[in-house]
C-alpha cells in the first residue's frame, strides 16, 4: 500500500492550502509534484489505475462498460510501456481531448469528456507527479469490445455528438467555493460519468445529469435535491462526512462508491469538499421523487418480504429499519434504498460488499451475500418490502429485475 | 533446501490475539513486520458471515474453526508411569488454526487475575505459612504484579470494548461489580450486557444464599463502541454463537474486529498464511536468533531471517517449538531441573444443572452474557479451615441454546428414542447450567516435553502432555461446587443435577481451551523460561507470549490477562529493548 503513504502526504499539502501555495511556488518542481499528487488522487487514477495486488497506477485493471471491458493502462513513467517518452503537450491532449500521441482516440472510458475541465496547469501538475513514480514495465491488455467499437475511429462519430472539449469557465455571479466545487464534480472528480443517465451509445443524457446513473454494475444513485432519492435531505456537512470517511449516519459507501472514497475523496481537503458539498446541494430536485403508489402493508409481497426482512436483515438493520449508529446503515430513508433503479440494491443483497476503508472509519464493514439462499422472487419481495416500509416510497421490485442482476453477476459484469 | 528469504525486523509466530496486538504496536514504532500464520486467512465478511455461521454441525461438531488433529497433535498421559497416546480428535481443549487465531472462536469472557495470584507463593506463604504449600506443588510469583499489568489491562479492555461494570476502581468498592476486582482505574468502556432471565434468578439466588453476583464482564459489546485503535465495532444482538463460532456482525472482540482494520494496509506489515514455523534459528553462539524455519502449505521449506523473534502461537505449540529449537533446558520432573515444559496446568470445571418452571428462552444467548460470583475465587476467602489453596467463580453463563449440543437435560434421560424427546421438549426452555471454573496450581509431575514415538506431519516428534487433578484441586472444586449448588437451590428448582468433576483428568470431554504454563515468566532463570518482560533468558532476541508465560492457572479465563502481558512486553521492547537490544533483565 505504499500509494498510501504517498496519498496522505498530498492531503497533508492540501489541508495545508494548496491553492495559494501553489500560486506563488507554481514553478518549483517540487509544488508542481505536489499539486498533482493531491490533483491524481482527486480523479481517482488509483481506483482504475491499479489492478489489485499490482502496483499502482501500472494498470491493467478491468474497467466494464456496458459495451464491454476495458482495461486501465500504463500511467507510470515507464518509456516502453508506460507514458515515460509523452510530452507535456502529448499528456494534455490525451486529457483534454481524449487523443493519444499517435493520434488514434482514447475510449471514454477514461473519463477526458470530465477532465477536458482541467485547467491545463493542473493537468501539469498531475503528469510532473506521474513522472515522480517508479516505472514499471507492463503492456496494457487490448480492450474486449464488439465490432464495430473495436474500430477507434468510432469513438470519433462518438465524440462529435458527446464530447464538448473545454476548460471550465467560472461562473462570475457564484461565489467562488461554488465555483471550486463544479471544477471538481464536473472535471476532475467526474461524479456525473457513473451519477448520470445514459443514452444507448453510452452518451450523458445532459438534461438528467446527475439523476442517477449505471456505473460498473451497480446503480449510482442521484446527487440532485430530491429529498427520498437524490441529496435533497442530506445536509452540506453530511456529503462531507461521507466523502471524506465513507459513512455518515445515512449511508456507507459500498461497490464502486466504496473505492471512489477509499482511493480519492477521502484525500481532499476539507475546503474541497466543502465545496462540492456547496455544488450538489444546489442542484435542483428533478422527476419524481416517489412511487406514484407503493404497495400497501396487506400485499402479499409485502407480507412475504417482511418475513425474509426479519429473518435475514433485522439482526444488523434491526426490525425498525433504523440500523445501527456508525455501524450499519439506516434502511428507513435511505437514498440507496430509495433510488429509482434498484440495481444496487439487488447486487448487495445478492452478493454483499465492502465499505470503503479510511483513516477516519478503519473497519470497513462488509455486507455479506444472500443469494446463495433466498431465491429471485424472496429478494425481490424483500426489496419491495424495505422501499415501502416505515416511511420509505419507492417501487416496487420485480424477480425479473432481479434476476437480471443475479446473471450480471455470475458473468463477472 | 531451504529458500533463504530477505530479512524483516520481526518475525511473529502466529496471527491471533497476540501477535496482532505486537504487530500494531511496534509498525507503529517503525519496524518491519512480518507475522506467519499456519492457518488460512480469515476475515468477518465472508468467513463468520451472518448468513452462514450460525451453523452448529459444521463448526461446533465439525470443527470448522480449530487446527486439525491429523496435521498436528500432542501425546497425553496422566502420569509418567504410562505411556502416551497421540490425540487423533481435539478434545478437552480447541486450539485453533488460522489468522485470528482462537480469538475468533472465544466466547469472550474477559477477565483480570486477583491481585493475589501473581504473587502467589509469597501471599499464600505469608497468609498461612510455608506448609500450608503441598511439597509437590511448584507454584511460584509471576515476577510482574497487578498494580504494573493494571494500565495494560486498561488497553485491552479498551481495545476489545469490554462491557460491564467495575466493582473497584482506585480502591473504592462498588458493588454493582466485583467487589473482589484489584483496584482499576476507570470504569468498563461499555455498560453490561442485557441480561436474560435465567441470570436475574441466579442473581437473586446468589444473593439470598449471601454471596455477591455481579455481571461478567464481556468482550461482546453491549453498544456500538469505537476502539482504542480508532476501529468502530458493531453491538451484540445475542444470537447465542459465539464459542467454537466467528462472530459475523463485528460485535465480539477479535483481532479481525479490532485490530485488522488499522494493521492489515500498512507498507511496513506483512501477513504470510499457511505458513507453518518448525524451528527458531540461532547463530554459532547459540545466544542469538537469526530468524525462523518454516514450511508453507506446499511443503517447501524457508528460512526467514529476522533481528527479532517472537512466539505468538497457542501455549503448548510455544512451549513445543522450543522444545524442538533446543532453547532452554528442558524440564526433568525426576531431577526437577530444566525449565522448558515445566508447570503446565489446565482449568478445572464442574456445574449444577437446574430445571425450572418458568420458560428463560435460552437461545437469546451471548458468549460472556453471565451473572458471576466470586466470593470463592483466588484468596477472597480464608483458606485456613479448608485445607487448599485457589479457587473459582460460580457463573450462570447463558452462551446460548443451540440444538444439538446446548441443551441440558435431567439426570439419568435416556440418550435416545421417545423418552429423550419428551425430556427434550419439556426442558429445552426451563433449563439452564451454573458453571464454576476453578483454578489449576502448578505440579512437578505436570509437563510437556517431546514424545519419544509419535512424530507430526514434518517428521518432528510431537509434544507430549503428562497432567492430572491433585488433591488440592478436587478439594476446591468440590467446595466451589458445593456453593454452586447451595445457588441452585435457592433458585428453587423442579430438578438439579450436579456434575462434579472427579478422579483422573480426562483429555476427552471438552472441558475448556485454557491451557496454561510450560514456557513460565519470572525472575530466576531456573525456574522460569522467560523474564518479566516475556524475553528468553537464553536468548535475548526471543519473546514469548501467551497463557504459556502463567506460572499456574488462576481461577479465570486467560485471554485478559494474555493481552495485558502482551501490551507489557509491547512497551517493553519498544522502550527499553528498541533502544539497548539486549537482555532486559539480570539473571
Amino acid at each position: 500500500m505504499r500509494t498510501h503513504k504517498a496519498l496522505i502526504a498530498a492531503t497533508a499539502a492540501a489541508v495545508l492550502g494548496a491553492a495559494p501555495l501553489l500560486a506563488c511556488a507554481v514553478d518549483t518542481d517540487y509544488a508542481k509534484i505536489e499539486r498533482g499528487r493531491y490533483r491524481v488522487p482527486a480523479g481517482d487514477s488509483a481506483a482504475c489505475r491499479t489492478d489489485e495486488g499490482r502496483k499502482p497506477f501500472a494498470g491493467g485493471r478491468a474497467v466494464p462498460t456496458p459495451f464491454g471491458t476495458i482495461y486501465a493502462t500504463n500511467i507510470t513513467p515507464d518509456p516502453e510501456t508506460g507514458i515515460g517518452k509523452w510530452t507535456d503537450e502529448q499528456f494534455w491532449n490525451a486529457m483534454h481531448e481524449g487523443v493519444r500521441p499517435n493520434g488514434q482516440h482514447l475510449y471514454p472510458a477514461f473519463p477526458y469528456p470530465w477532465f477536458t475541465k482541467l485547467t491545463r496547469e493542473d493537468v501539469l501538475a498531475m503528469k510532473a507527479y506521474l513522472d515522480s513514480l517508479p516505472p514499471v514495465r507492463q503492456e496494457a491488455k487490448p480492450p474486449k469490445l464488439p465490432w464495430p467499437m473495436t474500430i477507434r475511429e468510432s469513438v470519433a462519430g462518438w465524440n462529435a455528438l458527446f464530447f464538448k472539449e473545454g476548460t471550465y469557465r467560472p461562473d462570475s455571479s457564484r461565489s467562488p467555493e461554488w465555483n471550486r466545487g463544479a471544477y471538481l464534480v464536473e472535471g476532475l472528480g467526474h461524479c456525473g460519468a457513473c451519477h448520470s443517465p445514459k443514452n444507448f451509445l453510452g452518451g450523458i443524457k445532459k438534461r438528467d445529469r446527475f439523476e442517477g446513473g449505471q456505473g460498473e454494475g451497480w446503480f449510482a444513485t442521484s446527487l440532485v435535491g430530491n429529498p427520498h432519492a437524490g441529496l435533497g435531505s442530506w445536509s452540506a456537512n453530511e456529503i462531507v462526512e461521507y466523502l471524506k470517511t465513507g459513512a455518515n449516519d445515512r449511508a456507507r459507501a459500498m461497490g464502486p462508491m466504496a473505492e471512489v472514497v477509499s482511493h480519492s475523496t477521502m484525500y481532499l481537503s476539507d475546503a474541497d469538499l466543502h465545496a462540492i458539498a456547496t455544488y450538489l446541494k444546489d442542484l435542483p430536485a428533478a422527476g419524481e421523487d416517489h412511487a406514484k403508489s407503493v404497495p400497501s402493508g396487506d400485499d402479499p409481497r409485502m407480507q412475504r418480504g417482511r418475513l425474509v426482512y426479519v429473518d435475514q436483515c433485522a439482526g444488523c438493520h434491526m426490525e425498525n429499519g433504523q440500523g445501527i449508529a456508525h455501524v450499519f446503515p439506516a434502511v428507513k430513508g435511505n437514498t440507496g434504498v430509495h433510488a429509482q433503479d434498484p440495481t444496487s440494491l439487488a447486487r448487495l443483497v445478492l452478493e454483499g460488499a465492502r465499505s470503503a476503508r479510511t483513516r477516519a472509519k478503519p473497519e470497513g464493514f462488509a455486507m455479506p451475500g444472500f443469494g446463495w439462499k433466498l431465491s429471485d422472487d424472496e429478494v425481490a419481495d424483500l426489496l419491495t418490502y424495505i422501499r415501502a416500509s416505515w416511511g420509505n416510497q419507492a417501487a416496487p421490485v420485480t424477480a425479473s429485475k432481479v434476476a437480471d442482476v443475479r446473471k450480471k453477476i455470475a458473468k463477472g459484469e | 533446501m531451504a529458500t533463504r528469504l530477505p530479512s524483516v525486523d520481526v518475525v511473529l509466530v502466529g496471527f491471533g490475539w497476540t501477535a496482532s496486538i505486537l504487530a500494531k504496536e511496534l509498525t507503529d514504532a517503525g519496524l518491519h513486520v512480518l507475522a506467519l500464520e499456519r492457518g488460512g486467512f480469515r476475515d468477518t465478511i465472508p468467513d463468520f458471515s451472518p448468513a452462514t455461521i450460525q451453523d452448529e454441525l459444521r463448526y461446533a461438531v465439525r470443527n470448522g474453526l480449530f487446527e486439525e488433529p491429523h496435521r498436528e497433535t500432542l501425546t497425553f498421559r496422566n502420569n509418567a508411569s504410562q505411556v502416551a497416546l497421540p490425540m487423533r480428535q481435539l478434545g478437552s481443549f480447541r486450539p485453533a488454526a488460522g489468522a485470528g487465531g482462537a480469538g475468533v472462536h472465544w466466547n469472550g469472557q474477559n477477565w483480570r487475575f486477583l491481585p493475589t495470584d501473581f504473587v502467589a507463593r509469597s501471599h499464600t506463604e505469608q497468609r498461612y505459612g510455608k506448609r500450608f504449600i503441598p511439597a509437590d506443588m511448584t507454584i511460584q510469583d509471576w515476577g510482574v504484579t497487578y498494580d504494573e499489568l493494571e494500565p495494560h489491562y486498561d488497553a485491552f479492555e479498551y481495545l476489545c470494548g469490554i462491557s460491564g461494570k467495575a466493582g473497584n476502581i482506585g480502591g473504592r468498592i462498588d458493588e454493582g461489580g466485583n467487589r473482589y476486582e484489584g483496584p482499576r482505574r476507570r470504569e468498563y468502556p461499555l455498560p453490561p450486557l442485557k441480561r436474560c432471565y435465567s441470570t436475574v434468578l441466579f442473581d437473586k439466588a446468589a444473593r439470598e444464599a449471601g454471596f455477591h453476583p455481579f455481571p461478567a464482564p464481556a468482550a461482546n459489546t453491549s453498544k456500538p463502541y469505537r476502539n482504542l485503535y480508532g476501529v468502530q465495532m458493531g453491538q451484540c444482538t445475542f444470537c447465542g454463537y459465539c464459542e467454537w463460532f466467528g462472530c459475523g456482525n463485528y460485535s465480539k472482540s477479535s483481532p479481525q474486529a479490532c485490530v485488522f482494520p488499522v494493521l492489515l494496509g500498512r507498507d511496513n506489515f506483512e501477513l504470510r498464511c499457511q505458513c507453518n514455523v518448525t524451528r527458531v534459528l540461532r547463530d554459532s553462539t547459540g545466544k542469538r536468533a537469526t530468524g525462523v524455519a518454516y514450511v508453507d502449505v506446499a511443503g517447501r521449506p524457508y528460512e526467514q531471517p529476522a533481528d527479532l523473534v517472537i512466539l505468538c502461537a497457542f501455549a503448548q505449540h510455544n512451549v513445543h517449538l522450543l522444545l524442538l529449537s533446543g532453547i532452554g533446558e528442558p524440564y526433568d520432573p525426576a531431577t526437577n531441573k530444566g525449565v522448558v515444559g515445566r508447570n503446565y496446568a489446565y482449568q478445572i470445571t464442574s456445574s449444577v444443572d437446574v430445571f425450572l418452571d418458568e420458560n428463560l428462552n435460552p437461545f437469546m444467548g451471548a458468549g460472556a452474557l453471565g451473572q458471576v460470583v466470586d466470593d470463592f475465587n483466588g484468596d477472597n476467602f480464608d483458606h485456613g479451615p479448608h485445607g487448599f489453596i485457589g479457587g473459582g467463580y460460580i457463573a450462570l453463563w447463558n452462551t446460548g441454546g443451540r440444538p444439538i449440543l446446548q441443551h441440558h437435560l435431567p439426570d439419568k434421560t435416556p440418550k435416545w428414542g421417545s423418552a429423550f424427546k419428551k425430556a427434550l421438549a419439556e426442558n429445552y426452555l426451563k433449563a439452564a447450567s451454573i458453571a464454576t471454573h476453578g483454578s489449576v496450581m502448578s505440579y512437578r509431575d505436570c509437563y510437556i516435553d517431546l514424545d519419544p514415538t509419535y512424530r507430526d506431519v514434518y517428521g518432528d516428534p510431537l509434544p507430549r502432555l503428562t497432567f492430572d487433578f491433585h488433591d488440592n484441586e478436587h478439594k476446591m472444586s468440590k467446595f466451589v461446587t458445593d456453593r454452586a449448588a447451595e445457588i441452585a437451590k435457592a433458585m428453587k428448582p423442579r430438578a438439579m443435577h450436579v456434575k462434579q468433576r472427579e478422579k483422573h483428568y480426562s483429555i476427552v470431554p471438552y472441558q475448556t481451551t485454557h491451557n496454561t504454563g510450560g514456557a513460565v515468566m519470572g525472575t530466576d532463570p531456573r525456574t522460569s523460561v522467560v523474564n518479566r518482560y516475556l524475553q528468553s533468558w537464553d536468548v535475548p532476541n526471543l519473546f514469548v507470549m501467551g497463557a504459556c508465560a502463567f506460572p499456574q492457572n488462576p481461577g479465570y479465563n486467560p485471554t485478559g490477562t494474555v493481552g495485558a502481558l502482551t501490551f507489557w512486553a509491547a512497551k517493553a521492547i519498544r522502550d527499553q529493548y528498541l533502544r539497548n537490544p539486549g537482555p532486559l533483565m539480570g539473571a
